[in-house]
Order: structure tokens, then C-alpha cells, then sequence
């Protein structure tokens, strides 16, 4: 972890606010990306491997992962303003502008312009997502199951989600207790090793 | 009190959306289709174009895409309808999510928490890289995917602004090269 040394806070719930705003605005076609960036790159507020870890509790939970997203790091700050200061920056000015686009969509969706445009910018968000994974996989070099184990887990939810097509509902709890099941196994059997007392079952 | 036959029909799409955030595993779009059988379906208050509009909105707009619940809720019933939805949709995860977050934070140290991070990390990159594979696999053409191989490049080895990549990419769909 020698990233955390350089690891910095925001100034105020009102930082929080303002930043996650900026960040949502650059987000067209899922905020993701930018937020990975933003937050781990430019803000430094959390490391590649805390960012994966909260985005792993958002997307098991229901409900949109750069919501739970921005919840979890504002509350991790400044308690639950900071969460409703990060949550709110997220959410309250690009509903302003999706508000007004649906009422612009009905005069220009039949625009080719319009339409190519949209097209492009969906190829480019596509590949924004995938550089974002191969961004935050070196993270992995640090878990616990090690790295083929991961990779064998990584390529089972691909293949189930991206080829079979099976539904998220069943493969993230079916390979997610597999994988924790692995990761909990291997922990405590490190935990032994290294003379951990056999008592700390928790 | 009575309420008025307009009131309670929010009442009740406000009480779905509640029941729908908390199956939204993946996000409010992998509950659309529970979404259309509703509001297009049962209750009549959207068409089917204009639930498509409302999914294809949020896409171009920036910010979460999980505003195309409150462009939906406008769309059927204008502000009461958006507030509806979005609360609705939003207020139950929300709520998980932070008591969650909470849970977990005081008891990092537990191992089942730290087996769970290590265990689920794996499969989050992973369904980062379905959602990139969904989205190009559904616009066939060479040109299409070289554009979204040539962004995640950029992206895991520069510094570049997403936001030009982004104009770049909008650029590239008006000449009508994807």
C-alpha cells in the first residue's frame, strides 16, 4: 500500500458536493470511469484497492453502484452529510440536464446527426468501462486467493454474464459465495500459519 | 381523507419502484423490464416509445444512469410522476447501501468482511469487463469496436480527459465512420 502514504481528504461536505457534481458531469453513458479516475488519480481520496472493495459492496447491493458508490466514500468522510452531500452532487445537477434533454429528445431524436453522435459516444463509453477494469486489475496482485484463483472466478462471471447471459441475480451471490468461500479459506489457513491465535473465528 | 384516482396511482408506482430498488441487483436498468411490464403494461401511463426515449435520454446525458427512472416518471405523470419513481427507486438502495457501508466499516478487521472484499473483487472487474462486452457486442461493426478498443487503451495507459475521448467518439459517430 505505499499509495496511502500520498492519500488526501476532502476539505468539507461541501467539497464532497462539488466534486462529485464535476465528476457526474463528465460521466456520459455511466460515470464509472471517471469516478475511478477522479477519486483514486486526481483527488486521491481513496486507493485502487479501497475503490474496487466499495464498488464490490455496490454492486452486490440493489440500486445503482456509483450511487451506492458515492454514499459509501461521502459517509466514510463526513458522516451522513457527507453522504448526502456526495449522493446529492451525483444526482441533483445531471437530473437538471436529463430533465431538459427529454425535452429537447422528442424534436432531435430523429436527427441522423444526433443519432450518429449518440453512437459514437456509446462506442467510447464502452471501451472507458474496459480500460477501467484493466486499470484497477494490478489491484488483485494483493488478494488474498491469489492471482489464478481470481482470474478463474473473474473468467467464470464473464462467461455465465457476458456469453450465457444468465441473469446477475443468480451468478453474483452463486460465484460470489464460491469466491468467498475460496478467499475465507485461504485467509484463515494464512492466519494459522503465521501463529494467529485459532480463536478469532469471527 | 380521500385521495384524488391521479394520487393514487402514484401511490402505487411509488410503492413498486420501492419493492424493485431492493431487487435492482446491477443497477435500475436490470429492473426495466419489471418497469415496462408496470408502467407500460398494467397501468397504461407510458408507451412503449416513450419508455425506450426515457432509457436512451439517460444514456446521453451525463451523470448516473439511473435518472431514466425520473425521465420515465415525468414522461407518465411530469413532476409528481419523476419524484415517484426516483424516490422510489433510490430510498430503499440508498438506505442498504449505507447501513451496509456502516456494518462493514466497524468491522473490518472480522475475516468473513476482509473474505468477502477479496472474494467479490475478482467478479466486480470481471462484470466491468461484461458491461464493456455487452455494449460493443450489441453495435456490431469493425469500426464501432476499434473505437471502443482504442478508448479503453487510452484510458488504462494516458492521462487524456475522458471528456474528449467522449467528443471525439461524438465526433466520429456525425461523420457516420461507426
Amino acid at each position: 500500500m505505499t499509495e496511502s502514504a500520498a492519500l488526501r481528504r476532502p476539505a468539507s461536505s461541501a467539497d464532497l458536493f462539488v466534486s462529485f457534481t464535476w465528476l457526474a458531469l463528465q460521466g456520459f453513458g455511466g460515470v464509472l470511469a471517471v469516478a475511478q479516475r477522479v477519486l483514486c488519480d486526481d483527488k486521491r481520496w481513496v486507493t485502487k484497492e479501497e475503490f474496487l472493495e466499495l464498488l464490490a459492496v455496490g454492486q452486490v447491493l440493489p440500486g445503482p453502484n456509483v450511487c451506492n458508490l458515492a454514499l459509501m466514500i461521502g459517509d466514510r468522510f463526513f458522516g451522513w452529510r457527507g453522504a448526502f452531500a456526495a449522493l446529492g452532487g451525483m444526482m441533483a445537477v445531471p437530473l437538471v440536464i436529463v430533465m431538459a434533454l427529454a425535452v429537447l429528445y422528442v424534436e432531435f431524436a430523429a436527427n441522423p446527426f444526433v443519432a450518429g453522435a449518440l453512437r459514437g459516444m456509446g462506442a467510447v463509453a464502452a471501451g472507458l468501462i474496459v480500460g477501467t477494469a484493466l486499470k484497477l486489475a494490478p489491484a488483485l496482485l494483493h488478494n488474498p486467493m491469489g492471482v489464478p484463483t481470481c482470474a478463474a472466478f473473474g473468467a467464470a462471471t464473464f462467461v455465465l454474464v457476458a456469453l450465457l447471459r444468465y441473469p446477475l441475480v443468480w451468478v453474483l451471490p452463486g460465484v460470489g459465495a464460491a469466491a468467498c468461500t475460496v478467499a475465507w479459506l485461504r485467509i484463515r489457513s494464512k492466519a494459522v500459519a503465521e501463529g494467529a491465535p485459532p480463536a478469532d473465528m469471527s | 381523507m380521500t385521495l384524488s384516482p391521479e394520487a393514487s396511482t402514484w401511490l402505487v408506482v411509488f410503492g413498486h419502484f420501492l419493492v424493485l430498488s431492493l431487487l435492482a441487483v446491477g443497477g435500475a436498468i436490470s429492473v426495466a423490464p419489471e418497469m415496462h411490464r408496470l408502467m407500460v403494461g398494467q397501468l397504461g401511463l407510458l408507451t412503449d416509445a416513450q419508455f425506450n426515449a426515457s432509457i436512451a435520454i439517460a444514456q446521453a446525458a451525463p451523470g448516473p444512469n439511473v435518472l431514466f427512472v425520473a425521465v420515465m416518471g415525468y414522461q407518465a405523470g411530469g413532476w409528481m410522476g419523476a419524484t415517484a419513481t426516483l424516490l422510489g427507486i433510490m430510498l430503499p438502495s440508498t438506505t442498504l447501501a449505507y447501513a451496509a457501508a456502516r456494518w462493514g466499516h466497524a468491522r473490518a478487521h472480522w475475516r468473513g468482511v476482509q473474505a468477502f472484499k477479496a472474494g467479490m473483487t475478482p467478479i466486480t472487474i470481471a462484470l466491468l469487463l461484461v458491461t464493456g462486452w455487452i455494449l460493443t457486442v450489441d453495435t456490431p461493426g469493425v469500426a464501432h469496436f476499434a473505437v471502443t478498443a482504442l478508448a479503453a487503451i487510452l484510458v488504462w495507459h494516458t492521462r487524456i480527459h475522458m471528456l474528449w475521448m467522449i467528443l471525439a467518439g461524438a465526433v466520429v459517430g456525425v461523420l457516420g465512420w461507426v
